[in-house]
């Protein structure tokens, strides 16, 4: 990780390669997408959540892993679908399930959730509401 | 990564553009596992049956368009509707219609209409060592804990391209180094008396997955030789609070005849003593409904689907006693399985009692409760972890004797004597 200015740029790995540029949202626990968010707010729908009720829909989603449900790919591919995703998914941890999903989407619908996982000193890098911009090649420019 | 002649063709599009679609994500996945190359299958379960939106329907008949048709023999997990009781579905028409489409699909595809999330409850079951593509989190666990068979966590979509290759990733719980158990869950502080009791072992398996991380759990110092039943609420539970895939439980299961070998014969990465306090806690966890508890509106069992022996001690407890008229007493199963308490004459002393029976799908999982607005109990861990987000009930976890007796007298009942004292 090296440090410019306000700015920090972080190296990942791209499970899934694209661009996305936005608002962070740290998620302070896993989250299994099926029985954990409504694709059709885009909400965090899990009561044993810390986050119940915040929207991903738009942002920059940290996430410690995709903890759960093998249904997950499908409720990530019809949130792509209907535009409440998250713009981008940075994981601590990969999760195929996840990368299905957002391969599935981009192979129906022509549209790209990029997925990554962060490296293991990333952790605290990104807080909730930082500006994050996602590029192809997997680094990751916050602030 | 090594590829096979027949990987290879089938990537150059020789079995069509379903089959090239299906190896073009199975060689991603393996890409994304690190796997060097890919291995046959014996059978495959599917998950992408069950209706999440047009995203899933879309992607099965975009299959079925391109000539897809499966290769092994494949079991269908639950679906959105009940099609042996079609009354017992209260959601819209236009989402039930989508549901049937997605369904039809993957018969289409060549999948068996099995439509359960217990397919290691139907004859010819999978044999130890061999290699399947299972999907369902709690049948993977079952098929790899119980069975010794070998399948990685297969979700949605990723499912039905293993069925129509034949093929996967040889990568995670199909190689035998990433079995090795991890964290053991050391039961010596339980007592005798609990260790007796049913209602144990979802507890447990909420523990198991809720502190297991991405590590292979071990339970030890349960008595020898645990039933299927209790088996497979274990797994049930800690694949929903945890991600786990495999639980070797030693003395029950077959890759575990000693800790040792559970083991692999190496160190255990981590020790969790669990204690009734503990188990207590879980219990707290599964239940949203608070102190006063609240009028009872329903009892849901049978997540995953209920086995001939559960329905066994369902009859037996109930002992002639009927549900109360204002609740809804539900319990889910398998065509296979109502089949068998059918010829043993216990469907029409279930229905005379009030109990409702639903087949091919889970009450959890699509709109069939009527009464929403008040206390639903389960005996199923599975069921109280995913409810209150699925379909805004409270819940209350309790042992099935305490759902039975509960859903007979109309309030919730609960003996806390098990978890008095120590």
């Amino acid at each position: 990780m090296t440090r410019s200015g306000q700015g920090a740029e972080l190296h990942g790995r791209a499970l899934l390669a694209g661009e996305a540029g936005g608002s962070a949202l740290v998620l302070e626990a896993p989250l299994s997408l099926w029985g954990g968010m409504d694709p059709r707010s885009g909400r965090i729908s899990d009561h044993h959540h810390p986050q119940l009720g915040a929207t991903m829909t738009g942002r920059i989603v940290v996430m410690p892993s995709g903890r759960g449900s093998s249904s997950s790919s499908s409720v990530l591919a019809e949130a792509i679908r209907l535009g409440t995703a998250p713009l981008a998914i940075l994981l601590a941890e990969p999760d195929e399930i996840l990368v299905i999903g957002a391969l599935v989407a981009e192979y129906l619908y022509g549209r790209t959730c990029p997925i990554l996982v962060l490296p293991q000193d990333a952790g605290g890098a990104i807080a909730t509401g930082d500006q994050v911009a996602v590029a192809a090649d997997g680094s990751v420019t916050v602030g | 990564m090594r590829l096979s002649r027949c990987d290879r063709a089938m990537l150059a599009g020789a079995d069509g553009p379903a089959g090239q679609l299906a190896m073009r994500m199975i060689v991603k996945l393996a890409e994304l596992a690190g796997a060097p190359e890919l291995i046959g299958i014996a059978s495959a379960h599917i998950d992408g049956c069950l209706y999440h939106g047009q995203a899933g329907l879309d992607f099965a008949e975009r299959l079925v368009e391109g000539g897809a048709a499966v290769r092994v023999p494949t079991t269908l997990n639950v679906s959105s509707l009940d099609l042996l009781h079609p009354d017992r579905y209260r959601g819209d028409p236009e989402t039930a219609r989508a549901a049937r489409r997605l369904m039809d699909a993957y018969v289409a595809m060549g999948c068996r209409e099995t439509w359960t999330c217990a397919p290691y409850q139907l004859p010819g079951r999978p044999g130890f060592g061999e290699q399947v593509a299972w999907a369902e989190s709690n049948a993977v666990v079952f098929v790899n804990s119980v069975l010794g068979a070998r399948s990685a966590r297969y979700g949605d979509f990723i499912d039905i391209c293993a069925a129509i290759t034949g093929r996967v990733p040889n990568a995670g719980l199909h190689r035998t180094e990433r079995r090795r158990g991890q964290v053991v869950f050391d039961l010596r502080a339980v007592p005798d008396r609990l260790l007796g009791e049913d209602v144990l072992y979802p507890l447990l398996g909420h523990v198991v997955g809720a502190e297991s991380g991405s590590l292979v759990p071990v339970v030890d110092g349960l008595p020898p030789a645990v039933g299927e039943d209790r088996l497979k609420a274990v797994g049930a539970a800690a694949a929903s609070s945890g991600e786990v895939a495999l639980i070797h439980v030693v003395g029950s299961t077959p890759e575990a005849p000693t800790l040792s070998e559970a083991l692999q014969r190496r160190e255990a990465v981590k020790v969790v003593t669990v204690t009734p306090a503990r188990l207590r806690a879980a219990r707290d966890e599964l239940t949203t409904a608070g102190p006063g508890r609240g009028r009872l509106a329903g009892v849901n069992l049978g997540t995953p689907h209920f086995s001939v022996a559960e329905f066994g001690a369902l009859v037996a407890l109930l002992a002639g006693r009927r549900v109360h008229p204002q609740v809804e007493c539900y319990v889910n199963t398998s065509r296979h399985v109502l089949a068998r308490i059918e010829e043993r004459g216990w469907l029409a002393t279930l229905e005379a009692a009030g109990v409702r029976l639903v087949v091919d799908t889970c009450t959890y999982v699509t709109p069939i409760l009527r009464d929403t607005g008040g206390v639903v109990m389960t005996s199923s861990a599975k069921w109280a972890w995913y409810a209150p987000g699925n379909l805004g009930v409270q819940v209350a976890f309790a042992s099935l004797r305490e759902c039975v007796d509960s859903a007979v007298e109309g309030r919730v009942v609960r003996d806390d004597a098990l978890w008095s004292g120590r």
